[in-house]
């Protein structure tokens, strides 16, 4: 942009002299493009295309040779352990988004349209986000001496004889795996969701309670829609963090259940690349392709 | 609680390190060597086991020459031993990454001759035996793999040549670790790690060659399997042991795989898990936090392990001098009472006896009752007068080990049942 203003000042100032050195518009444009075209080529499609290449390639057990085979997405289809693991990590992906909208959704409506000075808006936003100064497997980790058989959940439900014995299911299970995942990810739904809301017009809230809407219609008919493309960049943040994610599941499951992602890092470890690569190629298509359908829904570049 | 120990018990010993090397550093090293050798950097990558930094100081101190360690996870290590033999000069492998890694002529088998101490290396590493009356246990037996022909030779000698491939360095036999408090009654076998009573409180680890391993013990205690041979399974074995597993799995027998040292750890002495695949070091650690915790001595025998150290074919001249010299100080002594005093055994048990206590050459070595405080070399407290070492003697130990580490002919087709394991 500001090349392109300076440009023309330049050279009225000194037509003669700079009409020979003056870039047609179309390169000006190029340029200007080319550091971020580089950056992502050198950094992100560079290395797609290096693992869709070593997708195809063949491993013995320590070493990996150039080949164009198939073996690895045979081997992928054909087991009946992917599409266990897939569904699974849908299984994971649904329930964790649902239930971080809901949370994220509640928090951000509490915070611009309940709390009134922008003061407290701005500090009770800032708190929220007091978890992520810890690192994201310590805020994982912690939740496991909670949930332990001898841990602090078990220990106060015996103490208040809700249950006598203590509950296997919380820990080294799906439900603290999800646990985990909504713990980490609601945040990614709150900031987007807040703000959308805070840009959505008052008169327009206004004008729905003076046209005899209950509080309930207005959430459903102006303040939801409103919100839509906040909720929209909220759940493509919170379904890839989850379907890429391999440690929570690993440790809050005890190494017992797997998704995609522990696939591939099973695979690597047991230095497995072109299957590893197989495998994170056809994760990728099927994040791609929910982006795709969610994107359907919301126009996020009109409605930004 | 876990984590707030585990937290305290990583820092305390990283300030020990951080002390030790500063002392290190402010005591310089003594000019035994010429000034070319003190120029001298030897590479070493290898497992953590035994990629100890005091060792590492010590060889500054007492040879010179620089030794500059790299730990790694196992495969990884095997990885590099296989593909880059430029990027080390000194190996720190296992005896079953040796037989995947010696047929690429990455290393270069040593001569005996310049071994001062070969004589007295244990019989375990040269014809297997650890006494003239011992079996040899199944797997990949460090003999075995121990010997080649001659210098250049991508095949194994089927007895003791002049040219060694791996000089022994440390070895342990592993067994089940548990909690006698929360279990309350005697545990004999490795079937009881799927004994139902103990449903959702047993755990294994999630290592695919050792785990293997572990599960076979298992099934042939609980009468279910005979093995050809537990450490080379044919493809109807390795389905059959995982068929059972993978029932136990889903009736909700364990209750968390672990994959590090830590989890092991923490999984116990939180009392998760009542009984498991463990390292004997893991013990130590649950015991230095004052919980009762018995590294389980059982009939069925023991599963061992065994590290060396081989050299990088690349290395020659003063370099492959200075290796030489460094094998022959490893096995004089210091580092074994190290090691030993950690609860690993050393390849020349006798020359590690002089820096040892009389107390814990016997609590350790001989299978003793403690006559006062036995502590690890890091100072923390391991056993009390009076108490004797889970298993005994070395030679009880030793004596009954079942089966080695090993690397099978159907590797890959095991590795995969065992994603499949953990995903199911």
């Amino acid at each position: 942009m500001t090349a392109e203003t300076d440009t023309p000042t330049a050279s009225s100032a000194a037509p003669a002299a700079r009409v020979g050195r003056r870039l047609p518009a179309a390169m000006v444009a190029w340029l200007q493009a080319a550091p971020l075209a580089l950056v992502l080529g050198a950094f992100l499609v560079l290395p797609i295309i290096m693992i869709v290449i070593v997708s195809f390639w063949g491993a013995t057990e320590y070493s990996i040779y150039p080949a164009f085979q198939f073996d690895n997405y045979q081997f992928l289809f054909g087991s009946p352990v992917t599409y266990k693991v897939f569904f699974n990590t849908f299984k994971y992906a649904l329930i964790t988004w649902a239930a971080t909208l809901l949370i994220g959704f509640t928090v951000a409506y509490f915070l611009a349209f309940h709390v009134r000075s922008l003061t407290w808006q701005v500090a009770l936003f800032l708190l929220c986000t007091i978890p992520f100064w810890t690192s994201n497997i310590i805020r994982m980790i912690s939740w496991i001496p909670f949930l332990g058989r001898n841990g602090i959940a078990n220990s106060t439900l015996i103490s208040w004889g809700v249950i006598d014995e203590p509950l296997e299911w919380l820990l080294f299970s799906d439900f603290s795996v999800i646990l985990a995942f909504v713990h980490l990810y609601t945040l990614f739904m709150v900031v987007p969701i807040f703000n959308t809301m805070m840009r959505i017009d008052r008169s327009l809230i206004e004008a729905s309670y003076d046209a005899g809407a209950t509080g309930w219609q207005t959430l459903w008919h102006v303040i939801v829609p409103l919100t839509k493309p906040g909720i929209m960049i909220g759940t493509i943040f919170v379904i890839t963090l989850v379907m890429g994610d391999f440690i929570t599941v690993r440790f809050m499951s005890g190494s017992q259940s797997a998704n995609v992602g522990r696939l591939i890092s099973n695979d690597i470890g047991l230095l497995q690349y072109p299957s590893a690569a197989a495998t994170a190629v056809v994760l990728l298509i099927t994040v791609l392709l929910v982006i795709g359908i969610l994107l359907r829904f919301v126009n996020i570049r009109k409605e930004l | 609680m876990t984590t707030i120990s585990k937290v305290r018990y990583s820092r305390r010993s990283l300030l020990k390190t951080g002390g030790a090397a500063l002392a290190a550093s402010a005591l310089p090293a003594p000019m035994v060597w010429g000034q070319e050798t003190k120029n001298i950097t030897l590479r070493q990558f290898g497992t953590g086991v035994s990629n100890l930094n005091e060792v590492g100081q010590k060889v500054k101190e007492e040879l010179g020459f620089t030794l500059e360690m790299t730990a790694l996870d196992s495969d990884s290590v095997t990885q590099r031993a296989a593909t880059q033999p430029d990027s080390f000069d000194i190996a720190d492998i296992e005896y079953w990454i040796c037989k995947k890694v010696w047929p690429t002529g990455n290393l270069q088998a040593m001569d005996t001759s310049k071994i001062a101490n070969y004589d007295k290396i244990v019989g375990i590493f040269k014809d297997g035996k650890l006494t003239p009356e011992s079996e040899i246990a199944q797997g990949t037996a460090p003999h075995t793999v121990g010997f080649v022909p001659e210098q250049g030779a991508t095949t194994f000698a089927d007895e003791p040549t002049q040219w060694m491939t791996l000089i022994p360095t440390i070895y342990n036999a592993d067994t089940l670790g548990i909690r006698p408090d929360l279990i309350g009654r005697p545990i004999n076998n490795w079937s009881e790690l799927l004994n139902p009573e103990f449903k959702g409180k047993a755990s294994i680890l999630d290592i695919s060659s050792i785990g293997i391993m572990d599960m076979a013990m298992v099934c042939e205690s609980m009468g279910e399997i005979q093995y050809g041979d537990k450490g080379n399974m044919t493809r109807e074995e390795i389905d059959a042991t995982f068929a059972i597993f993978t029932e136990a799995k889903q009736n909700g027998q364990f209750r968390a795989f672990w994959k590090t040292f830590d989890e092991s750890v923490n999984l116990m002495s939180s009392g998760e898990v009542v009984i498991q695949s463990m390292w004997s070091p893991a013990i130590t650690a649950v015991k230095s936090r004052g919980i009762d915790c018995v590294y389980q001595p059982l009939e069925e025998g023991y599963r061992s392990w065994g590290g060396g150290i081989g050299l990088s074919k690349s290395l020659s001249g003063m370099e492959l001098d200075a290796a030489y010299e460094y094998i022959n100080w490893y096995l004089s002594g210091w580092v074994g009472g190290f090691l030993m005093r950690q609860g690993y055994y050393s390849a020349v048990p006798e020359t590690s006896k002089e820096h040892m206590s009389e107390n814990e050459w016997g609590y350790w070595f001989e299978g003793k009752e403690a006559t006062g405080e036995i502590t690890s070399p890091f100072g923390d407290v391991l056993a009390q007068a009076g108490e004797i070492r889970d298993g005994g003697s070395f030679y009880d130990r030793m004596g009954s080990v079942a089966c080695w580490n090993a690397v099978m002919d159907e590797n890959q087709y095991m590795v995969r049942k065992w994603n499949e394991f953990i995903s199911s």
